[in-house]
């Protein structure tokens, strides 16, 4: 669908937040690439070993160590900046200066004013697009560990621990545009992202494990005045951590400006145990990081060749699939169906189905419904869901009845749904034994008959229940209730 | 006893051949160490057993008839700024006093596996920042040709040893001048390669665009020899030239007829009389030799200085902020991690590393960037340009090395700004990424030596080593 | 934008010594002060060059793309790189309380 470009910029009221404030956030996602080796040195990219097993001089920023670039690195942070409908540049790469004791060379590699990925969108599943200004590499720090303080952070702690086994982890850094305007359009960036992410086999992209980590820009204002002072909220830990904090940060900022006071600009950290956002630490001399191009490094340009293959090879994004799986089945992209089935990654699956001549519809909905812990790639033989859709479609099984029958593919890896239906007894009723046991039903039951013919819906139930149980389940519901609807007139 | 050979050549020659053997060169060169080093303190650590017990192996792959390296057996001493794995290197500051590196730079694996034996690890100015070796945390290194006087810096360690006969050969580093300058001072070969033909992975950076790792020697061939020995692609070095090591020996004796040799017509003043006059010598005697002097403007020269003295100093604040007190090397303990680095740099820098860190830091902040660094650069792309068109009209420049003999200790530690101005004529190579080298030529004042710089474009050595060469035969041949 | 024939003043030094981590005292900031203002009075010879149009040059020799297979290589031994560590406490680094510094 395409999107008007300004729509995402201009709040909706359903976006607004109350007293007329709106809402502008933007998210820096920090993502550790799937390699197999660091950004610019050949010890293993490895989350869990022994501390300070997976070094190298580079790594520790030994005297005389020297980067050397990652090519599998720059293939998936060009996969990215491609599924984020980027443009790949040739780039350089800038040292960022600065002290820190996980920072073992006291400087970054990172990019600067000329990143490899620039101007791209995402397209969130509710329909927003968010602009994306950047996505460029950078190599990950050190991990510390505080000792001796009650919380475990660093205030009030003894001393610290240092390993390096981080050092150096390829990171892809992407900065949103400031069009995010309320906390679930942030959470649904961070999950559309994240699939992206897994799909084209950059990341695992897991935000509890930290191969994910989201620091969220918030600010408020009234519309038609500048965006106010923002604030960067670090410590998000997960999705949900990111709605909360957000709604905290926004609600602080708004209490803050109606009491007539000002924001400063600062990092505050979220508390998600308290629920509540608080300063990290108030700095005097703000660092300068006197950024100058990276002299150990050569610059990058990716051939056209290398572009366009990572384009070609690019596999279908779940924004794609929802589309596809849309067009095939005519359920909305933003049906829960379509959603949950294209995140479980099973779209390939139900169109197999298809493809094997099942009804689409109803492919869809005994996915949905019946394949939760099946991943993508379903035991029970494409073939045989299509045929048991046909089935249900042809009105030969009830759609009770066809719910058993799945149920017993699910359980058996697969099997013939005809036969497993004939065992059961299962046959749907033809049209008129259903309409003269509606008609019994109906005499029975006066009372609840007359309920429903005054309007009562939920009377319905009765006499629908009468006839199931007449029929031992094989009348279809669907059926029965038209009956009774055009009994009613 | 059969004479032990001066040359790296003659050793790698004799060993191969069997009329000595390693551990006699060895012992003769370890020997003359003990009987003058403490008067001349070339070096930060001999390395004298780990020598012995090299040479002993070699001397048994060569019984044994096992295959040995071009080099077996050629004694050489190594600047203390470039890694060796286990052995102290302390860049001859007390920030890294009695670190000793878990791996080896890519130089010194390829000497080793070329079967050169390392007799120690020499001094240095501290980071190899200066011009003098005065800035060593250690202590200064005295010229051999005359102890009162400086010989040169930064790698004045490795100059000296090879002007006393400490080794026929030794690596040094040059970033604005290092290795040609104390080669000049101490009246030996010094020679700085193309930028990117030898790996600076192990070199402990300075400046990272300018550094290069060279060898000296008491012979233009030598040279030739080492250089080939280090030069060529190393995958661990991304700045590295994607070639292999050139074959440079032979250009040493071809001579230079039809050969165009540059006189720069706008050198920066400020050289002594005699330089000028040794100088003038050099042309005359190429001249002789068959090549054509052409007259050649390098307009953007005199701004090298200035160029260098802000790229490098910016370059080096990065480099250095690595020693922090965190993972080696010194450290003065604190109650927090930020008081701790302060502590730690103020205890473990000396004064003009400390300067050169605040000017670069200076240069690379905010507001100051334009002006300063980046300025720098571009006044570096001029400087290049310049020996670019220069280049199209000649095969070599002809300059002094240094505009000044060996001066006498004190004479300009007080003046960072004098210190600086012993790098005009090398300084622009840097910047260019060019080769050059240094050919001991005559003396000047007070009995010192002269030394002649041949410039050459990138990836000239071939040419560069032609005139050397002429000039080492012109200047009375081998010593 | 500055002229570089601007003398740097003690403030600037000091303001610089601490970005870069060196206590010095106020009385060799005076020092250094001196010092670094003859260096960087000595720069202003570069202010008469007309460098518009030129293009700052940050490699001498001008390669791209140098790039590495994704593959493994042999790491440093540990025991050997701890032991070099000013202090170290149960297999990682230790140092003093990080506070003052950015997060």
């Amino acid at each position: 669908m395409t999107q008007d470009p300004l729509s995402s910029i201009i709040a909706t009221e359903a976006q607004m937040l109350e007293g007329g404030w709106e809402l502008i956030v933007g998210l820096e996602v920090h993502v550790e690439l799937a390699t197999k080796t660091k950004l610019f040195s050949g010890s293993p990219n490895h989350f869990g070993d022994e501390p300070n097993t997976n070094i190298d001089p580079v790594t520790l920023g030994l005297p005389g160590a020297l980067p050397v670039l990652n090519k599998q690195a720059v293939e998936l942070a060009m996969r990215i900046g491609v599924a984020l409908n980027c443009s790949i540049q040739p780039c350089i790469f800038h040292r960022k200066n600065y002290f820190y004791p996980d920072m073992p060379k006291a400087y970054q590699i990172s990019q600067y004013d000329i990143p490899l990925n620039i101007d791209g969108f995402l397209v969130l599943p509710s329909g927003t697009r968010i602009g994306v200004e950047r996505a460029h590499l950078e190599e990950d720090t050190g991990k510390s560990t505080h000792v001796g303080g009650a919380t475990g952070r660093i205030h009030g702690s003894d001393y610290s621990l240092i390993d390096f086994n981080r050092a150096g982890v390829p990171l892809v850094e992407i900065v949103s545009r400031p069009d995010i305007r309320t906390s679930e359009h942030a959470k649904e960036y961070v999950a559309e992202l994240r699939a992206i992410l897994e799909v084209i086999g950059a990341s695992d992209a897991k935000m509890e494990e930290g191969s994910m980590r989201v620091d969220a820009n918030v600010s408020v204002h009234k519309p038609g005045t500048l965006f106010g002072t923002r604030c960067e909220i670090k410590n998000v830990n997960s999705i949900r951590a990111l709605g909360r904090a957000i709604d905290y940060e926004a609600r602080r900022q708004i209490d803050v400006l109606d009491s007539g006071g000002t924001i400063r600009q600062e990092t505050r950290h979220w508390d998600d145990a308290e629920g509540r956002t608080h300063t990290l630490r108030v700095k005097e001399d703000a660092d300068d990081y006197r950024y100058f191009p990276e002299p150990d490094l050569v610059p990058l340009a990716p051939s056209a060749e290398w572009v366009q293959a990572v384009r070609d090879n690019l596999p279908m994004l779940p924004a794609a699939r929802r589309t596809a799986l849309s067009a095939l089945t005519g359920y909305d992209t933003q049906s829960e169906a379509v959603i949950v089935v294209v995140e479980r990654g099973q779209h390939d699956y139900v169109q197999a189905v298809v493809d094997a001549g099942g009804d689409a519809v109803r492919a869809l909905i005994y996915v949905q419904q019946g394949f939760a812990d099946a991943g993508p790639v379903p035991a029970v033989p494409a073939a045989d869901l299509a045929k048991l859709t046909v089935l249900e479609r042809d009105a030969k099984l009830s759609a009770t009845q066809a719910k058993t029958v799945l149920a017993e593919l699910v359980e058996h890896g697969g099997g013939d749904a005809a036969a497993i239906a004939a065992t059961k007894g299962f046959e749907a009723m033809d049209t008129s034994a259903v309409e003269a046991m509606v008609d019994e039903a109906i005499a029975a039951d006066p009372g609840a008959w007359a309920k429903y013919m005054a309007g009562d819906e939920k009377a319905s139930g009765a006499i629908v229940g009468r006839v199931m149980k007449a029929s031992q389940g094989k009348a279809d519901g669907k059926i029965v209730t038209a009956i009774m609807q055009s009994r009613r007139g | 006893m059969a004479t032990i050979p001066t040359t790296a050549s003659g050793i790698a020659a004799a060993i191969a051949s069997k009329q000595i053997s390693a551990r006699e060169v060895i012992d003769s060169y370890l020997a003359q160490i003990t009987a003058r080093e403490s008067d001349i303190h070339a070096f930060n650590l001999v390395t004298a057993d780990a020598a012995r017990a090299h040479a002993d192996a070699i001397d048994a792959d060569i019984a044994a008839g096992r295959p040995i390296g071009p080099l077996a057996g050629v004694p050489i001493a190594i600047k203390d700024n470039l890694c060796t794995h286990g052995v102290e290197t302390t860049c001859s500051s007390k920030i890294l006093e009695g670190w000793k590196p878990p791996y080896d730079a890519t130089v010194v694996s390829r000497l080793r596996d070329a079967g050169a034996i390392m007799v120690g690890k020499t001094n240095l100015d501290e980071f190899a920042m200066g011009s003098s070796t005065e800035n060593s945390a250690f202590g200064p290194t005295r010229n051999p040709l005359d102890t009162s006087r400086v010989p040169g810096g930064s790698s004045g360690g490795s100059a000296a040893a090879v002007a006393a006969g400490f080794a026929p050969v030794s690596l040094g580093s040059d970033t604005g001048g290092s290795i040609r300058q104390p080669a000049a001072m101490c009246g030996v070969v010094g020679v700085k390669p193309t930028y990117g033909l030898v790996s600076r992975y192990g070199l402990c950076a300075y400046a990272s665009s300018l550094d290069q790792v060279g060898p000296f020697a008491t012979t233009v061939a030598d040279a030739a020899l080492i250089t080939e020995a280090i030069a060529g692609h190393d995958a661990m070095d991304s700045t590295s030239i994607p070639q292999p090591a050139p074959a440079l020996v032979a250009s040493v004796s071809q001579g230079v007829t039809g050969m165009r040799i540059g006189r720069v017509t706008d050198l920066p003043a400020g050289a002594e009389p005699e330089v000028i006059a040794r100088l003038n010598e050099a042309f005359a005697a190429l001249e002789a030799a068959g090549a054509t002097i052409v007259d050649v403007t390098l307009p953007s020269l005199s701004y090298a200085l200035t160029a260098y003295y802000l790229i490098a100093p910016a370059e080096a604040s990065s480099n250095l902020a690595r020693y922090d007190g965190v993972r080696y090397g010194l450290r003065v303990n604190a109650v927090d991690t930020n008081s701790m680095y302060g502590a730690t740099r103020a205890a473990g820098f000396g004064d003009e590393v400390k300067r050169r860190i605040m000017l670069g830091t200076y240069a690379l902040s905010a507001g100051y960037y334009d002006a300063y660094y980046g300025k720098a650069l571009k006044v570096r792309r001029l400087i290049s340009e310049d020996f670019e068109r220069a280049y199209a009209q000649v095969d070599v420049i002809l300059t002094p090395t240094s505009p000044v003999v060996a001066f006498p200790f004190g004479d300009k530690v007080d003046d960072p700004m004098a210190m600086y101005l012993c790098d005009i004529y090398t300084i622009p190579t840097n910047l260019a990424g060019h080769p050059a080298m240094s050919v001991p030529f005559g003396t000047g004042a007070h009995g010192m030596p002269v030394g002649i710089q041949v410039l050459a474009p990138a990836l000239g050595e071939a040419p560069m080593f032609r005139v050397g060469g002429a000039l080492e035969n012109a200047a009375g041949g081998v010593k | 934008m500055s002229p570089s024939g601007t003398p740097i003043s003690a403030a600037d030094v000091a303001k610089v010594a601490r970005l870069a981590r060196l206590d010095i005292d106020e009385a060799n900031v005076v020092h250094f002060t001196e010092q670094l203002a003859k260096v960087i009075g000595h720069f202003s010879d570069i202010d008469a060059l007309d460098l518009s149009g030129v293009g700052p040059m940050t490699q001498p020799f001008p390669l791209v793309n140098v790039l590495r297979e994704d593959i493994e290589q042999p790491c440093l031994d540990t025991d050997e790189v701890l032991a070099a560590a000013p202090s170290s406490d149960q297999r990682r680094f230790r140092v003093p309380p990080i506070i003052g510094l950015d997060d």
